[in-house]
């Protein structure tokens, strides 16, 4: 059991103030992979942690942009080339109409972008992560705050980074490793 | 001008009180000169001007029902430039002592032989009389007046301890004043514009006015705080994040504003019923087209993609900008509303135009500077004050 390596290590702080104070010091210590997890949202983590702002916006950005225009050529293109009717004696290429689709579809893709976007930003849907081997974690949705750093950061090894967690001042500090 | 830090009080604001009352008797002395020059030209450039100011004062109100009700955290900080606002409100019904003796001159169904001749308008005569037309405009600035004297004075009360009641009370208040906001709103643009054209009916063109008056204060907000920071006063109450959220704000009603205005349009262009479509035909009469145009750009397509990012909403230099040209912009779209009655066959703009808009809006601002500097420029006591002025937008 022991000679499995381990996918991360996980520390439990006393409370949000220490858990800011470790982000701040694993942001300065150049740490990249490594997460905060609270009972409830913390003001000024993601400054804390060094989070850089979400691209997710220019990503909806064009979307959006695109499919208003997309919207709008295409319900000209079936009322003046496809289908061309007239409807209550208004010219074919009536454009005031064409607004209406062409806001919807900017909204609804703009939703799905930023909705999916999101989603795949995030690495979710995910079916599990290395946290979820320690029993300890389980007080997270309820009075625990913990910092997990993961294996895969550049600049992780097993003992400096257990060192560098207690020098912080965490406490219950254990190694995440497959278990069953 | 200078900022007491201990009182949060107004000094030494009496110059620019003293220049406002100067350019607005200034500015309403040459317009008054329009009255023997020009009389319609007078009438209706006043009427312009004095919508312009009384959009904004009633946007004002609307956002202080509003963050009573909603509970603002952020906007308690700017709460006090709102209720000055809301204070001077029924003030201006002075300035509407003019409008009812150029009746004549603006309002085409205050001509009782004309009216007894058209079929429509002898049937609407029953609420389009000029005893009838008066005692309205009485009554919606007497319901603003109580409004807004409620929930100023219990502001100025919660300077001296804020108390749990005083703010359930505020909360009271505002719930059935929106309602009441709304419908005096409503009825107030369709007696003082709507009613220009008496054969022409929009049930949309409350809201229309009403997202225009949104759009103008929020304008006046930016640009006033930037105004007040420049000179040293509230920089630390008034933060880059006040700012953020008045922009996003402006931003947001930049689109109900377009979204109104292009239901109003879609439904009568489709519809295509004359009595409808009369509106929009007059607006593209000769140069009238180009004014279409320009609000289509200027007042919906130029703000909403200049503060679609975070970083255009937190420039000062740019918001500044920003908030005049909203501002500008507003002013256009009331012109464009009211003035195709009067010049029918295309743009004609006239210098009272402008000397009415600067004579009302000193007035308006020497007002506003007197009531401004009596009392605490912030609600310094509320009790979510300190967290209003610590606010954080947060990255999104």
């Amino acid at each position: 059991m022991n000679n499995r390596k381990s996918e991360g290590i996980l520390a439990e702080f006393e409370n949000p103030a220490e858990l800011i104070h470790a982000a701040e010091k694993l942001r300065d210590a150049n740490y990249n992979d490594f997460d905060c997890h609270s009972p409830f949202p913390i003001h000024g983590m993601d400054r804390a942690m060094g989070e850089k702002r979400s691209i997710l916006g220019w990503i909806v950005g064009p979307v959006a942009f695109i499919m208003a225009i997309f919207g709008f050529l295409f319900e000209g293109w079936t009322s003046v080339i496809a289908y061309p009717l007239v409807i209550s004696g208004k010219p074919l290429f009536s454009y005031p109409a064409f607004g209406v689709v062409a806001f919807a579809l900017m909204i609804l893709f703009s939703a799905f972008t930023s909705l999916f976007g999101m989603l795949a930003l995030n690495k979710l849907p995910r079916y599990h992560h290395p946290v979820f081997y320690s029993d300890n974690f389980s007080k997270v949705s309820d009075n625990g705050f913990f910092v997990s750093i993961e294996a895969t950061d550049a600049k992780y090894a097993d003992d400096d980074a257990k060192n560098f967690l207690i020098s912080i001042g965490g406490k219950n500090i254990e190694f995440l490793i497959d278990n069953d | 001008m200078k900022f007491d830090a201990t009182t949060f009080k107004l000094t030494e604001f009496k110059s620019v009180q003293k220049r406002s009352l100067i350019i607005g008797i200034l500015g309403l002395l040459v317009t008054a000169v329009g009255y023997f020059i020009n009389t319609d030209q007078f009438f209706f450039s006043y009427l312009i001007a004095y919508l312009f100011w009384v959009s904004i004062a009633l946007g004002a109100l609307f956002f202080v029902l509003l963050f009573h009700l909603t509970g603002t955290i952020w906007g308690v900080a700017i709460r006090r430039i709102l209720e000055t606002l809301i204070k001077i409100l029924p003030i201006l019904a002075v300035f509407f002592i003019p409008i009812l003796f150029g009746v004549h001159h603006l309002y085409h169904w205050s001509h009782v032989a004309d009216v007894a001749t058209d079929p429509i308008l002898s049937k609407k005569v029953g609420y389009l009389n000029i005893p009838f037309f008066a005692i309205r405009t009485a009554f919606y600035f007497g319901i603003w007046y109580l409004i807004a004297q409620k929930l100023y004075k219990t502001s100025i009360v919660m300077d001296s301890g804020a108390t749990i009641d005083q703010i359930q009370k505020l909360r009271k208040i505002s719930a059935p004043s929106m309602i009441i906001f709304a419908l005096t709103t409503t009825f107030a643009s369709f007696d003082w514009i709507m009613s220009l054209y008496p054969h022409w009916y929009s049930t949309i063109f409350g809201l229309y006015f009403f997202s225009g008056g949104l759009v103008g204060v929020l304008g006046f907000m930016i640009y006033f705080g930037l105004y007040l920071n420049k000179r040293g006063v509230m920089n630390e109450i008034i933060t880059v994040e006040h700012y953020h959220n008045l922009a996003t704000f402006t931003f947001g009603f930049i689109i109900f504003w377009g979204y109104m205005a292009f239901s109003q349009y879609l439904l009568i262009w489709y519809a295509n019923i004359p009595e409808e479509t009369i509106f929009y035909l007059q607006r593209s009469q000769g140069t009238w087209s180009i004014l279409n145009k320009t609000l289509v750009i200027g007042h919906f397509a130029i703000p909403f993609v200049g503060l679609l990012t975070r970083n255009s909403k937190r420039n000062f230099t740019y918001l500044k900008y920003m908030a005049l040209f909203i501002l500008a912009m507003h002013w256009i779209d009331l012109y464009w509303v009211v003035m195709p009655t009067l010049h029918k066959t295309g743009i004609k703009f006239s210098i009272f135009d402008l000397t009415s808009l600067i004579g009302i809006g000193g007035i308006f601002m020497w007002l506003f500077w007197t009531q401004f500097g009596k009392h605490a420029i912030t609600p310094y006591r509320d009790p979510k004050f300190m967290k209003s002025v610590k606010h954080e937008v947060p990255y999104s």
